[in-house]
Formats: C-alpha cells, sequence, structure tokens
C-alpha cells in the first residue's frame, strides 16, 4: 500500500491588482495525481513557477488546496481537525531550501531541533535533552557545537541542523523542498548521502522536490515531471531518463548540461502547440505516463 | 604572441591570517574561454574582481602583475582603468535583477555603457536597439523601453550581456551567469553565449560551479581551492583525468559524473 496518496490536487490562487482591476486565476496546481511508497525517494521535477513546491506545501496543509485528495496512511489528510492536523504532523515533516532564512537565528541550535518535540509535548526536559543530542549525533553534528547559535554554522552544517529538526520527531515521511539547492557540489553530495544513509536506516519515505534533474537521476526510483502546474510524466526515474515521451520532458532533459564535451549536443526546444495542455496522464509503458 | 590577458603571482587579501587570492597565475588567449571553477569562498570571484580593479576595501591586491592588452592593469590610474572597464573588459553576473537599474529602461541602460565611453545620445540609442536584437529579444525596439521588472529572468540576462558587449570589449568576466536561471533558459543563453563569442571573438573568462556549464562552454579550466589555483588544463583533461586530489574530490561529488579515468557517463 502505498504510504501517501495525492488526488487531483489543485491549488489556485486568486489575484486582485487593485480596486477596479480584474481578478485573475494563477492556476499552480492543476488536477495532480501520484502516490509514494513505503521506503521510497519520489522525485518531483520541474522549473520555476511549475507547481512543486506548491504541490509540497499542500500535502502538509502549510496552504490549504483548492480541491483534491491527499491521503497518508490511508486517511484522508485534508479532512483532518486543526488538531488532528497537529498530530499528524508528527509524522509528515519538511526540509526548506534555505538553511540561512528557515533557522530562527535568535535560537540556539539545541533549542531549534527541541523545539518540535516541546510544541508537541514530548518527553520530559531530561529525555528531551538526550534526544536532541541523538539527533544531533544522528545527522553527523558534534553534540559539543549544541550551544551555538546557526551563524556559527556553515551553509552545510544548517542544513544538518534543519534534518535533525524535521526527524526530531520520528516522521514516516520528509518531504525535502530543494533541500540541497543552495549548497556547494561536495557539500550537497555530503547532505545527500545523510538523506539516503536516514531513509535506509530510519525506513524514511520521501517527497524530494528539485530542479536538478541529474541529481534527481541519481537517488530517485520514481520521479514526476511538473509543468505549469500539471505533472506532464512520471515514471521509474530510469525508464524517463531513457525514453522521455512529453515535448517538455524532451526540451527539459536536452537542455541539461552535459558533462562530456565531446558527446553530441542535440537541444530540443520546446513547441508549446506540438501537445495538448489539458491532457490527461496515460499508460504508456509499464510504470511509465505521460499527459498525451 | 602574448596573450590577451595575463596574471601573474595575483595576490589578494582582506586583512584576515588567509589571503583571498594567494599567488594564482593564469593567461586568456584572444577568442578563448577559460572556465574558473570551484565552490564559494574559493576567491573565484574575487580573482576576476581583482582584475578589473574592484575589489572593495578592506581587501586589496597584495602582489602580482594583471598584463592586459601589452600594460599592466594594477599600475593604471583610476581615469585610465575607467577606460578599460566596460570598453575593454565587461562583466556579466550572477544576478541580473540587482545588477539593473530598476528605475532605467532597458534601452537608456544599454546606451548609458556607450554614451559613458564617447559615443552621442542618438548613436548609442539607435545601438542599444541593435544590441537587443543581437541578444535575440524579439521585438527589440518595443523592449528598450522597457524596465527590468518588465522581463523575465532569461530576458534581462541576455539585456546584462547586451550591455556587457555594447562597446565590442575583447574580453568579457561572466561570474556564474546562468546560475540564478532555470536549465532550458540557462541553455538558450549559453547557446547565445558561444554564439556572441564566434561572432564577435571574444574571450571569455567564466565564473561558475557548474562543471556541466564548464564542459559545454570551456576550452581550459582553472580549478581553485581555499584561494589557490590547484590545478589548470585544458577541458577534456581536467574532466577525464583530473590531477589534483581536490579537483578529483569536485568531480566525484558531481552526480553523474564516472570516477576519473573511467570516461565520461
Amino acid at each position: 500500500m502505498p504510504l501517501l496518496e495525492v488526488a487531483g490536487l489543485t491549488k489556485h490562487f486568486v489575484r486582485t491588482p487593485g480596486l477596479f482591476g480584474k481578478t485573475s486565476v494563477v492556476r499552480a496546481v492543476q488536477d495532480v495525481t501520484f502516490s509514494i511508497d513505503e521506503g521510497e525517494m519520489f522525485g518531483l521535477v520541474g522549473e520555476s513557477g511549475s507547481g512543486k513546491s506548491t504541490t509540497g506545501r499542500c500535502i502538509l496543509r502549510l496552504m490549504e488546496p483548492t480541491a483534491g485528495e491527499v491521503r497518508f496512511k490511508g486517511e484522508n489528510v485534508l479532512g483532518f481537525s486543526r488538531e488532528r492536523m497537529r498530530r499528524a504532523r508528527r509524522d509528515m515533516q519538511i526540509v526548506f531550501q534555505d538553511p540561512y532564512s528557515s533557522l530562527n537565528p535568535r535560537m540556539r541550535v539545541r533549542d531549534i531541533v527541541e523545539e518540535p518535540l516541546v510544541i508537541h509535548k514530548l518527553g520530559s526536559g531530561d529525555e528531551r535533552r538526550a534526544r536532541v543530542k541523538e539527533l544531533f549525533e544522528l545527522v553527523g553534528l558534534e553534540p559539543a557545537h549544541l550551544e551555538r547559535y546557526p551563524h556559527e554554522f556553515s551553509g552545510g552544517q544548517r542544513q544538518r541542523i534543519g534534518i535533525a529538526r524535521a526527524l526530531a520527531l520520528n516522521p514516516a515521511f520528509v518531504i525535502a523542498d530543494e533541500a540541497v539547492s543552495a549548497l556547494d557540489v561536495s557539500i550537497q553530495a555530503q547532505v545527500v548521502k545523510l538523506l539516503l544513509d536516514l531513509q535506509a536506516r530510519l525506513k524514511l519515505t520521501y517527497l524530494f522536490i528539485a530542479h536538478d534533474l541529474r541529481l534527481v537521476e541519481h537517488i530517485c526510483s520514481r520521479v514526476a515531471v511538473m509543468y505549469r502546474g500539471r505533472i506532464v510524466e512520471m515514471g521509474d526515474t530510469r525508464a524517463l531518463f531513457a525514453n522521455p515521451t512529453h515535448p517538455y520532458t524532451k526540451a527539459l532533459l536536452s537542455a541539461i548540461p552535459l558533462l562530456d564535451p565531446d558527446a553530441p549536443r542535440t537541444r530540443i526546444e520546446l513547441d508549446p502547440a506540438s501537445f495538448d495542455a489539458a491532457a490527461p496522464l496515460r499508460e504508456i509503458a509499464a510504470g511509465h505516463l505521460a499527459a498525451l | 604572441m602574448a596573450p590577451l590577458l595575463d596574471v601573474q603571482h595575483l595576490s589578494v587579501s582582506f586583512g584576515g591570517p588567509m589571503p583571498a587570492v594567494d599567488d594564482v597565475s593564469f593567461h586568456i588567449a584572444a577568442g578563448e574561454t577559460l572556465g574558473v571553477v570551484g565552490e564559494s569562498g574559493s576567491g573565484k570571484s574575487v580573482t576576476a574582481f581583482s582584475i578589473l580593479r574592484l575589489v572593495q576595501p578592506p581587501g586589496r591586491v597584495t602582489s602580482g602583475t594583471v598584463r592586459f592588452e601589452g600594460r599592466d592593469l594594477l599600475t593604471l590610474s583610476e581615469a585610465q582603468m575607467r577606460e578599460v572597464r566596460g570598453a575593454r573588459i565587461s562583466l556579466i553576473f550572477q544576478e541580473p535583477m540587482t545588477a539593473l537599474n530598476p528605475v532605467m529602461r532597458v534601452g537608456d541602460q544599454i546606451a548609458e555603457a556607450l554614451t559613458v565611453h564617447g559615443r552621442s545620445r542618438a548613436e548609442a540609442q539607435a545601438r542599444a536597439i541593435e544590441l537587443i536584437d543581437a541578444v535575440k529579444i524579439p521585438d527589440a525596439a518595443r523592449r528598450a523601453r522597457d524596465y527590468p521588472h518588465q522581463l523575465s529572468g532569461g530576458m534581462r540576462q541576455r539585456a546584462m550581456i547586451a550591455i556587457a558587449l555594447a562597446c565590442h570589449p575583447p574580453l568579457v568576466i561572466a561570474d556564474e551567469p546562468t546560475t540564478a536561471l532555470d536549465v532550458t533558459i540557462q541553455a538558450q543563453v549559453l547557446d547565445l553565449l558561444r554564439e556572441l563569442k564566434t561572432r564577435f571573438n571574444l574571450a571569455l573568462l567564466l565564473i561558475t560551479h557548474d562543471f556541466g556549464v564548464i564542459a559545454e562552454m570551456a576550452d581550459r579550466v582553472a580549478v581553485m581551492y581555499r584561494g589557490r589555483l590547484v590545478e589548470e588544463g585544458p577541458v577534456r583533461q581536467i574532466l577525464r583525468a583530473p590531477a589534483h586530489e581536490y579537483t578529483q574530490a569536485l568531480l566525484a561529488a558531481v552526480p553523474g559524473m564516472a570516477k576519473p579515468g573511467g570516461g565520461v557517463r
């Protein structure tokens, strides 16, 4: 059974430009359907404004979707009361992109990592302190640095602090929203390795939101490609990268700079007239869907 | 023939115990692209800014020479240096939204690059529209009257390239020119840079942390680590048989890059 099922998820933003302006609707997420199996690293890729982060936020109800269904362990998350949602969030966590703005600069990192435990009233003071120390070790940080402030850490270390905080409540599901995009490549590799280690050790399930297709190709078992609010192609990572079928996926993959200076370059330009933007996803091969 | 740019033993200090740039030497021939790679804080941007003498105090060049078109730029007066900046060596930044003036029309900003170097206003205005056309922004005459916020990210970066090319400089320094762009837009901007390079016989000092961009663009590569240039060589040699331990580690961290020696995936 899938851990997370998203069906027909839709998020519209209504814009009112001034008093007499005509309101316009931004269709940020349109009829998005996918599911993630337990223990899976599922990639959601797309360019800026494609709706991938909005999809992540709607799943956790950090913003309310306009329509659709989100089922977590079989339960309808969108039907949860405030109190029930609060409890559900213990199991569903998020790591954000920017380790500089997502950690409170005035809090010691010990308190940042402990805060979720305090909010959810878990454990005694001693138990919480022990848990924070354990989390620090889990993500590869020095427990001796617990009394420091975020500015005393590098970008990669801050991202580890963000991960420790996300793991404090022992969640089953973690959304990594561009969690390694702001990091230097060697640091990025270390944090990715940490995410993979944690996946194996804690049986975590990830929604890995990213724009770096090369990275997604290497760590995700399945991937969905978003374009203008819709999933246009989805499937096993290997099959999708080997045989991209939707015109947008083809254009996107052909735009990735190749690492071989002598490889032939065939840039495919996207022709928006070449496909029906409203076409539903259909299966084109086993486990490989495209909106054609 | 002497190279277009020849940097020898350049050191830059910000007053700390470690120099930001430590005894760095490299050269660029006319029409050549040298890629400079390194991680944040490796000194690659400071090196580029020192060439144009744009390092802000407390940073200062403590030693070295920067020979360009037969002169050492480090010995020029500030007035002579202003004649070099923009006209002989120009700069493309990562973030077009902060590099462009938000309250000035794009066409006027391109024209300004020409009028400060002595062209008449009318001539500069006409040339600005030609340049907007050259960087493939459609409907150039109308776009010239737009403000930066009216352009997309990719178009803003093209507008900045137009400013950089306005005076036909033989050398352009591009500091992470596509880092802030989506991959499809990046591909278009890289294609454009390549085309303009050939058309205007530009030499390019390309600063990036992305080995994909290096593989697409560079003839030679210099790798920087903690202020030092640790390895330099032709692009194929650096990507396929890196000699320095740091280059090897850096390449090993790139997703999709095979282990050195095993060729490229």
